[in-house]
């Protein structure tokens, strides 16, 4: 019963919920919304228990939808997506929760946005069918187009069309090679279908259409990764929009663009992917990425836009921990996916929280505070270790994973990402000095206040997490390891 | 139950629809006749319009179940499925305008209730083009529904820009009418005969010559005149936005979709074997495509944008031409189809928002009407989500089954080509939405005048919820859509030219 409706429940719940927050009055629209949220993440709780790791792709609920398309509305949670799920359903209640007192204006419909985006991001990680997810990868854009565009910062309109348009160009093609996938493999069988399987099962030999197709593929996943030098939108949404767009944003956008690449671009393609060409091109855009967007991390004096940018670096670990193809370096790369979400999230979390007391996100604006707010030094510490990769956190677990794995494979492109590590040290770490320690020299800082219980509440699951993956990864690694070693052996076996 | 069209009266039959609509019509010109000085009179002559439009609907609707497609060569009119279901098309799109010009004509002090006898007799033009399996009558509808339409265009005597737009539309329209009434000649003179079957079968036996690749030149030149192609657009932007915008919503959908129609008709069954138009119509649909979405990009006027982007839209239906066969058939339906709907929410809006004309409402007079007027907006905003063609909305669905018939057809270039200038419309239909929901308003009253009479606003909530219905369920309307492409009769292989009919 649970196994067959969880990821219906999933998906309808939040629109359910969204339509309920339009109801009530605005100032209680955050209350309904948390405890929809609240809710959300309990149903999906059991997930991780109830997940086999052996079972491959499991939860399944497969309908008619478009028949007259072969189009079916399938679903269904492997050991991929598994976590991706978990993770959006975890940040959205802190996401509400760190809302709270920032949104200010049209509170319902902000709510509503971010339920409606809910279905759109666990609709991705779910759909096995390509046309459902293609509805969903582009259904989600309007939510965050609004978010971005309507409670955004000063520079929001540009920001907001920006990210619109660069998501729609690349998705676009994407449709297009869906299309063509789907003659192909319909006029081949006689069974014109959108199903993920019976599409992987009959691809047979592409030929040149495969590069075309991978292409097509490519641009729509590396535009949302972001990889270099398709990231400029990044910075700018990432800035532009309010706090709790900019978690979900980094959180779990961005990693839409790296589970399509495990699930569609790797195992359609294999051939293309693992020719020399896409292995240069791919493994040297991550490097690009790492250590590009590392540097111009460190020059940053905007403390959101660092975080942006360090975003970019943490993804080109992703990319090529993918891209190696061992089991090792796929499982750190899941994991970074998972850690990128919490910690990266746990920073932008933080820098609103100062925002809102502060009203700047310069660097240059503080200075000194650690003496003022002991607690916030505390945890933006902790978290900035994690996702410099210190030892004890998760993010040394998921990239030390990522580097030992990619060295057998690309051992001098790995040497030069461990670099990558280095440099994000002394980005994150420079930034820390001179905002939480340098003297403190600013007269506005003085009377800065420390976090509040609900703002506790917002970063110690985010800690917990932290510490868990840091010193325990191995229930994580365990239920990933089955579905990525099936894939390894998907994509080397053709 | 099959009828032979060589009895009088079993065409007479077949022709019901047209006949209930001629005979509404007659009553209508004959009551404004005498009324026409109240705007109770106007309501009354819409009120009749709307009660001829519903009846032809239902003669129609009783013809498409009742009558089979006749054995043997065709006559003059076609009994098929596309037939009746474009006929629904146009007459949904009719009433749609019909209801959105209520409150319109009374606010703009047009008490002039001919106002809808022409749309009755521009609609009953649209059903004889779409009927006709004769170059004859079609190009009978054509004129029938073209005067009409100058007229409409030309309905606000006091505007000058109204009466600029009609004299535009009228010179254009009469060259186009030349060019398409000298290709049917030529086309006359090469084959011997204005049947679209017999055209087919001729066409099969090859052989004809210069005469008909010209003919069919110039017959594919009028259309796109009327499309409104690029480069044969030059008069769209100019008449859309001169015409009283009810008027334009009417010239963007029916009397396009009635174009289109035709078209179809003509070169599935006359010329399928005609090889040279299907590179013609593919080059025509990409620089629509490319011309009308850069055009739109530039524009400032919603109304101008708009305008711009039905170019851009018959671009994408030429897709669906250049794709020929059924599904491109199909997917040239339920595009119509989805295109109305989004066509009439987005002009009834902007009605609402305008005053004299609406030719000067720029995008950015929309900024803040999300908070004055929530629905509007609401509404606006799927419309224009739809144009875009965005997932969840029929305008997707549409495209999508554009798409379908492209690359089934093989044409995966011109795929991407039309996937690459959606993005493109993204710059224009954003702003409108960016606009209403993100720029605050100007003052306190700048929407205070915004009124969509009530009739308006049940135009506005069907299509809306049209579009919102067919986004995410579309399968009763790709069964019918796919019944009307599939009726079209495409003439016998040329090998095997007809040798037993």
């Amino acid at each position: 019963m649970y196994a067959r409706w969880v990821p219906t429940g999933l998906l309808a719940w939040p629109l359910v919920a969204a339509a309920i927050v339009l109801l009530v009055s605005a100032p209680r629209a955050k209350y309904v919304a948390l405890l929809a949220t609240l809710v959300e993440f309990a149903l999906s709780v059991p997930l991780w228990w109830q997940f086999a790791p052996e079972g491959g792709m499991q939860f399944l609920a497969d309908y008619a939808w478009i028949a007259p398309w072969g189009i079916r509305y399938t679903v269904g949670v492997d050991g991929i997506s598994l976590f991706l799920v978990l993770l959006t359903t975890f940040l959205m209640p802190l996401s509400v929760l760190g809302s709270w007192s920032y949104i200010t204006k049209r509170e319902p419909g902000f709510y509503a946005l971010l339920l409606g985006l809910t279905t759109g991001m666990i609709g991705v990680f779910v759909a096995l069918d390509l046309f459902l997810f293609y509805v969903m990868w582009e259904v989600m854009l309007i939510p965050m187009y609004f978010i971005i565009g309507v409670w955004g910062g000063e520079n929001r309109l540009y920001a907001a069309i920006k990210f619109f348009i660069y998501t729609f160009f690349g998705s676009l093609l994407m449709l297009v090679a869906i299309l063509v996938l789907y003659f192909h493999v319909g006029r081949a069988t006689g069974i014109y279908s959108f199903a993920y399987p019976h599409l992987l099962a009959n691809l047979g030999n592409l030929g040149n259409l495969g590069w075309w197709l991978f292409g097509a593929f490519f641009l729509a996943f590396a535009i949302k990764v972001p990889m270099f030098p398709f990231h400029t939108w990044l910075p700018d949404a990432h800035v532009e929009a309010p706090t709790a767009g900019s978690v979900i944003l980094a959180g779990i956008l961005l990693k839409m663009g790296t589970y399509g690449f495990l699930r569609f671009a790797l195992p359609f393609f294999p051939t293309v992917a693992l020719s020399e060409t896409v292995q240069v091109v791919i493994v040297t855009l991550s490097l690009v990425g790492i250590i590009y967007g590392g540097l111009v991390a460190m020059v940053q004096p905007d403390f959101k836009k660092l975080i942006a940018y360090s975003s970019v670096a943490h993804l080109g670990f992703v990319m090529l921990g993918i891209w190696a193809l061992t089991l090792q370096s796929v499982q750190g790369a899941l994991l970074v996916m998972i850690n990128h979400g919490i910690s990266t999230g746990a920073l932008f979390f933080l820098v609103g929280m100062i925002y809102e007391r502060r009203h700047s996100r310069l660097i240059d604006a503080y200075g000194g505070i650690a003496r003022v707010v002991p607690l916030f030094a505390a945890i933006l510490t902790i978290v900035s270790l994690s996702s410099i990769g210190l030892p004890g956190t998760n993010g040394f677990v998921g990239e030390f994973l990522v580097l030992l794995g990619a060295f057998r494979t690309y051992p001098v492109a790995t040497a030069l990402a461990t670099t990558g590590v280095i440099i994000a040290a002394a980005y994150l770490l420079w930034a820390l000095q001179r905002v939480l320690f340098n003297p403190l020299d600013k007269h506005e800082n003085e009377k800065l206040t420390d976090l509040t219980p609900r703002e506790l509440a917002v970063l110690i699951p985010l800690l917990a997490c932290i510490l868990w993956i840091g010193v325990y990864p191995k229930p994580f690694l365990t239920r990933m390891e089955p579905a990525a070693r099936q894939l390894i052996e998907q994509v080397r076996g053709k | 139950m099959s009828v032979d069209l060589s009895i009088p009266r079993e065409l007479l039959l077949a022709l019901l629809p047209e006949l209930v609509l001629t005979v509404w019509a007659l009553v209508l010109l004959l009551f404004v006749a005498w009324r026409h000085h109240t705007v109770r009179d106007l309501r009354i002559a819409g009120w009749l319009a709307l009660a001829a439009l519903a009846s032809t609907a239902v003669a129609a609707w009783w013809l498409w179940y009742n009558l089979a497609q006749p054995a043997g060569l065709a006559g003059m009119i076609a009994i098929d499925d596309f037939r009746w279901v474009t006929d629904w098309l146009y007459i949904g799109g009719a009433a749609l305008t019909v209801l959105i010009s209520f409150a319109y004509l009374e606010r703009e002090q047009l008490v002039a209730p001919e106002y809808y006898v022409l749309i009755i007799f521009a609609t009953l033009g649209m059903m004889l083009m779409s009927a006709g399996e004769d170059l004859m009558v079609i190009f009978l509808g054509l004129e029938l529904m073209s005067v009409a339409v100058y007229v409409l265009a030309g309905f606000d005597r006091k505007s000058p820009r109204s009466a600029e737009a009609a004299l535009k539309y009228f010179l254009l329209g009469a060259f186009a009418s030349g060019f398409l009434l000298y290709g049917i000649a030529l086309i006359y003179g090469a084959t011997g005969t204005t049947n679209l079957t017999l055209i087919g079968v001729q066409v099969g036996l090859g052989g004809t010559g210069v005469m008909l690749p010209a003919g069919l030149a110039l017959l594919l030149v009028g259309f796109a005149f009327k499309v409104a192609a690029v480069p044969f657009h030059m008069w769209a932007p100019d008449v859309y936005d001169g015409a009283p915008t009810p008027v334009t919503a009417f010239m963007a959908t029916g009397v396009k979709a009635a174009a289109f129609a035709a078209l179809f008709r003509v070169l599935t069954e006359g010329f399928a074997h005609a090889a040279a138009w299907q590179e013609i119509v593919w080059w025509l649909a990409v620089v629509t495509m490319v011309g009308g979405n850069l055009l739109a990009l530039a524009q400032r006027s919603l109304k101008r944008m708009l305008a711009y982007s039905s170019v851009a839209h018959a671009g994408y239906l030429l897709v669906a031409v250049a794709s020929g066969k059924a599904a491109g058939t199909a997917a040239f339906i339920v595009y119509l189809v989805a295109y109305t709907l989004m066509s009439v929410g987005a002009f009834a809006v902007l009605a609402a928002k305008g005053r004299r004309g609406e030719s000067d409402v720029l995008i950015d007079d929309l900024a803040g009407l999300a908070a004055r007027r929530p629905w509007l907006a609401f509404a606006l905003a799927v419309c224009m989500l739809s144009l875009l063609g965005f997932p969840g909305t029929a305008g997707f669905i549409g495209k999508w089954y554009i798409l379908i018939a492209a690359t089934s057809a093989g044409h995966n270039v011109l795929a991407a080509i039309l996937v690459l200038a959606s993005v493109v419309s993204a710059g224009y239909y954003l702003p409108v939405i960016m606009a209403m929901y993100m720029k605050p308003e100007p003052s306190e009253t700048a929407h205070d005048d915004v009124r969509l009479g009530r009739l308006a606003e049940v135009a506005v909530a069907a299509a809306v919820a049209g579009l919102l219905l067919f986004g995410v369920w579309p399968n009763r309307l790709l069964d019918v859509a796919k019944s009307a492409g599939d009726s079209l009769r495409a003439p016998a292989a040329p090998t095997a030219p007809a040798a037993g009919s």
